[in-house]
This record gives C-alpha cells, structure tokens and sequence, in this order.
C-alpha cells in the first residue's frame, strides 16, 4: 500500500510535468485558432523558444530571464506567421509549416555556430526554473512523502495552470473575449462594429507564439537541462490535438493536455517495474485520445472563420 | 469545408514563377545567414552544387529523391482531392515497416516474388492507416488533422515495437530491424556501379518514382475516379448534389493517398536503408512530402521535379559541413522557400485589390 500511494505520487508529479508545456502550447493555440487563424507552427515556436530559454539562462544565470526571452523568441516566430496570415493573407498551414522548419532549422543553425554542438552546455541547478516546495513536507510519513513527491514540481506547473485560469477569464469574461472570439467567427461582422480585425488577430497569433515559447523553454529548462534537436519532437503538434480535442476553449484544452500529461506519466512508472513493452506503453495517450473522441467527444466545432484569410473590404 | 477550399484553390493558383521567386528568396535568406556568420556565400553554395552535378553526386540525388517524390505524390493526390495528408509521415513509416517484415520474413522468395510482396505489403499498410483516418471522418466526424497526427505516433511506436519481435529484430546488438534479404533489395550489382562510377546505393527506385508519377496523373486527369475526387475536393456540396458519394470519395482518396506513401516508405527501405532502426524521433519524409508536393504545384510531374530538386538539397547540405557551414541551412533556405510560397498569394491580392478599384466593386467577396 505505502509502495502504491508512493507510485500514485510519482505518477502525479510525472503527470503535472508532463503536461506543462503542452498546456502552454495549448493554450497558445487557443489564441491563435479561436481568433481565426490556424497555427500548425506550434511546434517551430517551442523550439524556438526552448532554445532561446536554454541559451538566455546559461549566460544570464537567471532562469526567469531566460524563460521571458523563450517567450519572446516564440512571439517573434508568432509575428513572422503573423505577418504572412494575417497581413499578407497567406494561406495558414503551408505558412504553419514553414515556420516548423524555420524554427528548429535558425535555432540548431546557431547552437552550431554557438557551441560548435548542435547541443547546449547543459543548465545548472540555479540556472533551471526552480522548485517551489521542496521540503516543505516531512517525507518520514507516507503521507508525506507523498505530497513531497506530488509537488516536486516546477514553478512553471504552477504558472501555468493560472494561466489557464486568466486565459479562460479574458476569454469568457472580457470584452477583448468577446471580440476576439467574434473576429474567429464572422470577421465581416466585427469590422461593421468597429473592431480592427486585422489587429487582434495579429495581436493573438504573437500572444500564441508567446505562450507557445514558454512552452518549449519549460522542456529544456525544467524537464530536461539543455537543449538538443530531439528536445520537441510532436509536442507542438500534440498540443494543438488537445485543443480540438476540447473543442477549441482553454478549460477543454486543459483536459486534452491532462490526459496525454498522465499517460506520459504512466509511461514513466510503468516503463520501470513491469514487464510491458515501453513502445506499446508509449502508444498510449495517442491510442486512448482517439478513443475518447469516438466515445464521448465527437465532432468538434472549428471556429467558423477559423483557416480564412481576412481581406479587409474597401 | 471552406478551409479545404482555399488550401485547393491555393494550390491550383500557384504557379511555376512563383516558386522560382521563392526558390531564389530562400537562397537569398540563406546567404544573409551565412554572411552573418561569418561564413564564404561562394564556398558554400559552391559546394552545394558541385556535390550534387558530378556523376555520382547527381546518382546520389537521384536516390535521395525517389521517396521524397513518391511520398510528394501522395500529399499531392491528397490536396487536389481537398484533403490535407498530414498523415503521410505515419503511412510512410507503416509501409516500410510492412515491406521490412515480408522483406525478413520471405527472404526465401525469388526476387521476382518477393519485390512486388514488399510493395503491396507496404501499400496495403499506408492505405489502412489512410482509410481508418477517413472511416473516423465520416463515420463519426472526428477532425482528419488530429486523427492523422494521432496516427503518426501510433505508427512510429508500432514500428518500433515491431523492430524490436525477436522474428525482426536485428540479431546483433544493433537497436534495428534484421537487413531485408538481398532478394528484396533494389540495388544494382556492385560491379556495375563501381565500373560506371555510380553511387553505390543506385538502384531501381528511380523507374517505379517516374511510372508512379505518370499514374497518379493519369488517374487524376484521365479517369472518373480523379474527376469524382477533384469535384468533391472543389465543392462538397456539388459534388453531392451531383450524385457524387462524397464519403466513399474520401475514403478511397486517403486510401489512395496513403498507399502512395506506404509505397515511399518501401522504396526507401529497399533501395537505400535495407533495415529499420528504432527511431528516437520521427523522419520526416511525409512531412518533406507536403513541403515537395507545395514546391511542385501539386502536379504529379512538378513533384516529380521538385522531389529531385529536394533530394538534392538534403544531399548536397550534408556536404555542407566539409566548408564548415551547419547541414541545418538547408531547412532554412527550404523553410523560406515554403515561407515565400505561402504568402505568393499576395501577388494575386494585389492583382485583384487593383481590379476592384478600378472598377469599384466590392472586394468583400475576397474574404471568402
């Protein structure tokens, strides 16, 4: 029993790591997609941001420094798709899929160019996002030290999930809410009103890279210590499966990115102890998301603008 | 049903100019990168071309090119059929861990037995994994992109969980398949590249790339499966409306389309890999084929080129190192390639904002 509460907690922890950068990513992409431009770029932007994050905190010393600028690296790629969407009306996947090879394709050209590796000189303790409650619980009780186990998370875990809760806030409560979520639905109707679509959704499309870069920089500043090319590999794209998956709003994509966060987590405890094959355990989250959209999802409702270039009337 | 609409419509308006300017911008950008590095423009592009027009670098290409062309057919059949293939990297792998299995398995098989078990073994594989993406479409109305992503990952997991079946995996301590029985393989005799100075992975991939692309044009042109396929990818509701069945079309495109991929990954397995290795991350060749199908217009035989000019580019950048440029410049100058491509829409916004003012029609219709 105490061995089964102690792997519970282990599980839980594995889940909450796990799951933040994609619910950073996720949560980005909710921007982007809900104000009407689709963002397959995702995963460019993580990368970006992951390395910029790495880079930063390694010459500042400061992991939040670090953090910061792998958001803005993120933002910066986010402009780029911007621009070509939003301003240049270009079509959004083959634009979200030249940002995928522009992002690692910059980023591994200057580790190179920077450390001679395509590696970066792997973060110290004080230079990765640090733990918020280590030792605060009194790991002699079972209880204990399950707790300790649970919150050995990384204070991006907690950023992260008050993120979710503002997003979810400025979404529904606001009236920048409202508009944005409007410009994804019937552009023509937001310009009538007065609201410059253009601007929100370029402005949402740089938020989507921002958080997406957040994303990126917590794999190599908190899971891992440096970055490497395999450091994102599909999480951007799993990202933007938990938001079709919760149905385009920032509480369902939290869910979608819980389920694949605990499945990774899974994978890490079961991989361990038990005799079953790590690869048919990997195929897991991919296997149960497409099950639970045939059983309790169904069809997702796309924002109805959502894909189009906006051409502003004359 | 709109946003398919305009990827197609995107498709089919972009023509060849437009990609040259976007080839040349790319090359643009990456000699701005390389200056910056402080880096010869010269040497590197230099070097790029004269590893790729010398005799065997040019057989090299040619090599490197057969799966990026078949796997561009495949995403290309699927846009002009309205469907946007993501899920070509997933068939892909699923056709060539099929080929490898008959491939180890029957290696007893003569060569003429053998080789067409592998290709429909690797096309029946991708098409499943294409058809169950679109029996999740239409049965249920699970969205394509997310199944096709899904699927990706079950199919690179699947893989490897197949290389690693005692019967498959490698008997030595390589994390990899077992090499495919010679019977299976592709290669030309190892005489007769060395005598004719041909690199030593030539083989016969490069004939079935060219009769592939000249099928998939003519089903696409010449027959009523490609016409019933390109009305439903042009408008849905018509098509219906025309007494197309729209769900069994897209059943049978993404069939088609994923065993055009399976057949990439089968190719590259028996022309080039001759074994599987445990991926740690995905390849990439059905993603390289959105990128080819995009350069190529869409058109079986503009892929057919672009897949040459793209295996070049993978196999000239891996010299890139030797005048001491990153091999990474390549997926810039591609990836501003495809930046270029994407927004060469605006050329024709351009067009028709001054069209509109000249004759002061409302140009909302634009949105659309």
């Amino acid at each position: 029993m105490t061995n089964f509460i102690n792997e519970l907690g282990i599980v839980l922890y594995a889940t909450l790591v796990y799951t933040t950068p994609l619910l950073y990513a996720a949560l980005g992409s909710c921007f982007s997609e809900v104000s009407g431009v689709v963002n397959i770029g995702i995963e460019g932007m993580m990368t970006a941001g992951a390395f910029t994050g790495t880079v930063i905190a390694y010459f500042t010393g400061n992991p939040w420094i670090g953090f910061l600028c792998g958001g803005l690296a993120g933002a910066l790629f986010g402009m780029l798709h911007a621009l070509a969407t939003v301003k240049l009306g270009a079509d959004q996947t083959i634009a979200g899929t030249a940002i995928n090879m522009l992002g690692p394709g910059i980023v591994i050209m200057i580790a190179k160019v920077m450390f001679n590796s395509t590696d970066t000189v792997p973060l110290t303790a004080t230079q990765k996002i640090p733990k918020l409650f280590t030792g605060l619980f009194d790991t002699s009780t079972v209880f204990g030290r399950f707790m300790d186990n649970v919150f050995a998370t990384y204070a991006s875990t907690y950023l992260v999930f008050l993120a979710v809760l503002v997003v979810w806030f400025v979404f529904y409560k606001t009236r920048f809410g409202l508009r944005l979520r409007a410009c994804g639905e019937h552009p023509q109707a937001c310009e009538t009103l007065g609201i410059n679509v253009i601007a929100m959704r370029f402005g949402c499309v740089c938020i989507s890279g921002f958080l997406s870069g957040l994303g990126g920089a917590c794999v190599t500043m908190a899971i891992s210590t440096q970055f490497r090319p395999i450091s994102i590999v599909g999480q951007g794209f799993i990202a933007i499966a938990a938001v079709i998956f919760g149905k385009f709003r920032p509480h369902g994509a939290l869910l979608g990115c819980l389920l694949f966060g605990f499945c990774s987590g899974l994978k890490v405890v079961l991989g361990g102890s038990s005799g079953v094959n790590m690869q048919l355990i990997s195929m897991i989250p991919y296997v149960v998301t497409v099950l639970v959209l045939i059983l309790f999802v169904g069809k997702s409702r796309v924002p109805s603008a959502n894909g189009k270039p906006y051409i502003k009337s004359k | 049903m709109t946003k398919k609409k305009g990827l197609l419509d995107f498709v089919a308006e972009t023509t060849f100019i437009h990609i040259l300017f976007s080839i040349i911008l790319g090359f643009a950008v990456g000699a701005v990168f390389l200056a910056v590095m402080g880096l010869s423009i010269g040497e590197a592009y230099g070097r790029l071309v004269s590893s790729v027009t010398s005799l065997k670098g040019f057989t090299y290409v040619v090599v490197y090119s057969v799966p990026y062309i078949v796997a561009g057919l495949s995403v290309a059949f699927s846009f002009k059929t309205g469907v946007f293939n993501i899920g070509a990297e997933g068939q892909f792998v699923m056709g060539s861990i099929a080929a490898a299995c008959v491939g180890i398995l029957f290696g007893n098989l003569p060569k003429i037995l053998l080789i067409p078990m592998c290709f429909a073994a690797a096309m029946a594989a991708g098409a499943l994994w294409g058809i169950i993406v679109a029996f999740l479409k239409t049965k249920w109305g699970i969205n394509e992109v997310l199944s096709m992503i899904m699927f990706n990952w079950i199919a690179f997991y699947l893989s490897n969980f197949i290389a690693g079946i005692p019967a498959i995996h490698s008997d030595g301590n390589a994390e990899a398949t077992k090499n495919i029985s010679s019977n299976a393989s592709m290669l030309f005799s190892k005489e007769f590249t060395k005598s004719a100075g041909l690199a030593p992975t030539f083989n016969w991939g490069f004939i079935i790339a060219i009769v592939i692309t000249i099928l998939v044009w003519l089903v696409i042109e010449k027959t009523t499966l490609g016409y019933e396929l390109k009305a439903v990818g042009a408008n849905r509701h018509a098509a219906e409306y025309g007494g197309i069945n729209v769900n069994r079309s897209i059943l049978t495109a993404l069939a088609i389309s994923g065993a055009l991929a399976g057949l990439a990954g089968s190719l590259q397995l028996m022309g080039m890999g001759n074994r599987i290795s445990v991926f740690s991350s995905q390849e990439g060749f059905g993603f390289a084929g959105i990128v080819v199908a995009l350069m190529g217009c869409s058109n079986p035989f503009g892929v057919l080129i672009a897949g040459v000019f793209y295996g070049a580019l993978i196999y000239g950048g891996s010299k890139l190192n030797l005048v001491g440029a990153p091999t990474q410049l390549i997926n810039v100058i591609v990836g501003t390639v495809v930046f270029f491509i994407s927004i060469s829409v605006i050329f024709r916004n351009l067009k028709y904002l001054k069209k509109t003012k000249a004759t002061g029609t409302k140009s909302g219709e634009a949105a659309k």
